[in-house]
């Protein structure tokens, strides 16, 4: 339906690199549902949890995060709420890295990565590996700040931004598909920008 | 079990209504629409003869309770939508826009109270529709609203609010002004700060629902306070919108 009036006085976005129904921003938008968690790097650890949910396979305080090989990244953003923001520039711990570090197979085909604050998101664990998913400590070459997620966060930039779940504490396996926060709140299981999966339903 | 896509609606625009020199009310006919909860909001998408489309996120301002539903827009000057909606837009138009959407950010008068509703400029929106549902309600949940502004000139639905607070039915507003206060300004003149937040909102002990929404500085600044006022984080919802500052 065209809008009587409306006329495109921007210049149209790559089409190769933004997802339909997103405009680009050199600005960092900050969404979050509640205040800004603050933990002590004394006290950060992050854990893999097995599927029965008390079982911890592997655990890392702060110091032994750092310790992990990172790899830095390049990559464009996407939130829901339709911007997106190209040349983002992170480091952080791959979880391809994080499962070698723990010598592990994934148990479970699902994660639900848990979040000081009590976030959650739910991902499939193939959208993490393959160097898709990372747990990220550095933006633009800096620790994350606070409200952005620091001092960790997941990033999985080939998903909308929500599911990169800010002040990540571990992923938890899960058998099932089960909805984490905003996916319990109307938005998208998956959520990929590029199939404009943003809420329930799309 | 599958779940049917949100459908893109075709609302009309019934009337426009200047509330400052800056943000419009539009009150659109909505055919089909489900009804709301107090602060969701819709996106809005906007399509131009060549085919190109932008999208954007806006709160709802109107309570369930009313016929049809109104959005309050700020004019962003580099606002590829918001340019056009308040500056272009007239009655008898047509836009399209899908929602309910966001479950999170709303209040209905069944969870009760008390309430603390802080606004930063035109984050006041999706907390008006709570301030009116409450009203048509009949409600008397105590609720407490607290509104930053740079400039009286910025303030919306200020002599709504006025009137909804002289009805002593447990609603107080209180106004601030960040830049600039005309000389007959009685109210408060600075950013909210703790000792605002403590003297203005019920304590931590009453176990207040509190809401926030406004620009990030604002918000981040005004959540972390009452964090550190000693409200349970979980009892604090924020929803950060607008021009984003330097923030990154």
């Amino acid at each position: 339906m065209i809008t009587r009036g409306f006329r495109n006085k921007r210049q149209r976005p790559d089409p190769s690199r933004v997802p339909p129904g997103q405009y680009v921003t050199s600005d960092f938008p900050v969404l979050s549902a509640g205040p800004t968690p603050r933990t002590s790097l004394d006290d950060w650890s992050f854990a893999l949890r097995d599927v029965d949910g008390d079982g911890e396979l592997a655990t890392w305080g702060w110091k032994e995060f750092l310790a992990l090989p990172s790899t830095p990244i390049a990559v464009d953003i996407h939130c829901v709420t339709s911007w997106s923001k190209l040349d983002t520039r992170w480091r952080g711990v791959t979880i391809d890295a994080l499962l070698e570090a723990a010598g592990l197979d994934p148990p479970a085909p699902y994660v639900t990565a848990f979040c000081d604050g009590g976030y959650t998101t739910n991902l499939a664990v193939e959208d993490l590996l393959d160097g898709r998913g990372m747990v990220a400590y550095e933006f633009d070459g800096a620790p994350i700040e606070p409200e952005h997620g620091g001092p960790a966060r997941l990033l999985v930039p080939h998903l909308y931004f929500w599911k990169s779940a800010k002040w990540v504490r571990g992923l938890q396996f899960m058998e099932e598909d089960e909805p984490g926060f905003w996916e319990t709140h109307g938005y998208h299981l998956r959520g990929d920008p590029w199939k404009e999966e943003r809420y329930a339903g799309d | 079990m599958p779940t049917a896509p949100i459908a893109w609606r075709s609302a009309e625009v019934r009337e426009i209504v200047v509330e400052t020199p800056r943000a419009k009310t539009i009150r659109l006919e909505v055919p089909g629409w489900p009804g709301h909860l107090p602060g969701q909001h819709v996106d809005v998408r906007l399509t131009a003869e060549d085919g190109y489309q932008a999208q954007r996120s806006y709160s709802i301002s109107s309570p369930p309770e009313e016929d049809g539903i109104a959005l309050t827009v700020e004019r962003l000057d580099d606002g590829e939508v918001s340019t056009f909606l308040t500056d272009e837009l007239r009655a008898g138009d047509r836009l399209e826009l899908r929602g309910p959407l966001g479950g999170y950010f709303t209040w209905t008068a069944a969870r009760r109270g008390p309430l603390a509703l802080v606004a930063g400029g035109s984050g006041i929106v999706p907390l008006m529709a709570m301030i009116r549902h409450r009203a048509a309600r009949g409600s008397h949940v105590p609720t407490h609203v607290l509104c930053s502004w740079r400039t009286a000139d910025d303030v919306i639905y200020r002599d709504e609010l006025a009137r909804l607070a002289a009805q002593a039915d447990g609603l107080e507003v209180t106004h601030t002004l960040t830049r600039r206060a005309p000389v007959d300004w009685r109210g408060l003149t600075r950013r909210i700060d703790r000792e605002m937040l403590s003297e203005r909102l019920p304590g931590p002990d009453a176990r207040p629902l509190s809401y926030v929404c406004g620009p990030t500085a604002m918000v981040e600044s005004v959540a972390t306070l009452l964090v550190s006022l000693g409200h349970a984080p979980d009892r604090i919802r924020t929803e950060r919108f607008g021009p984003t500052g330097g923030a990154r």
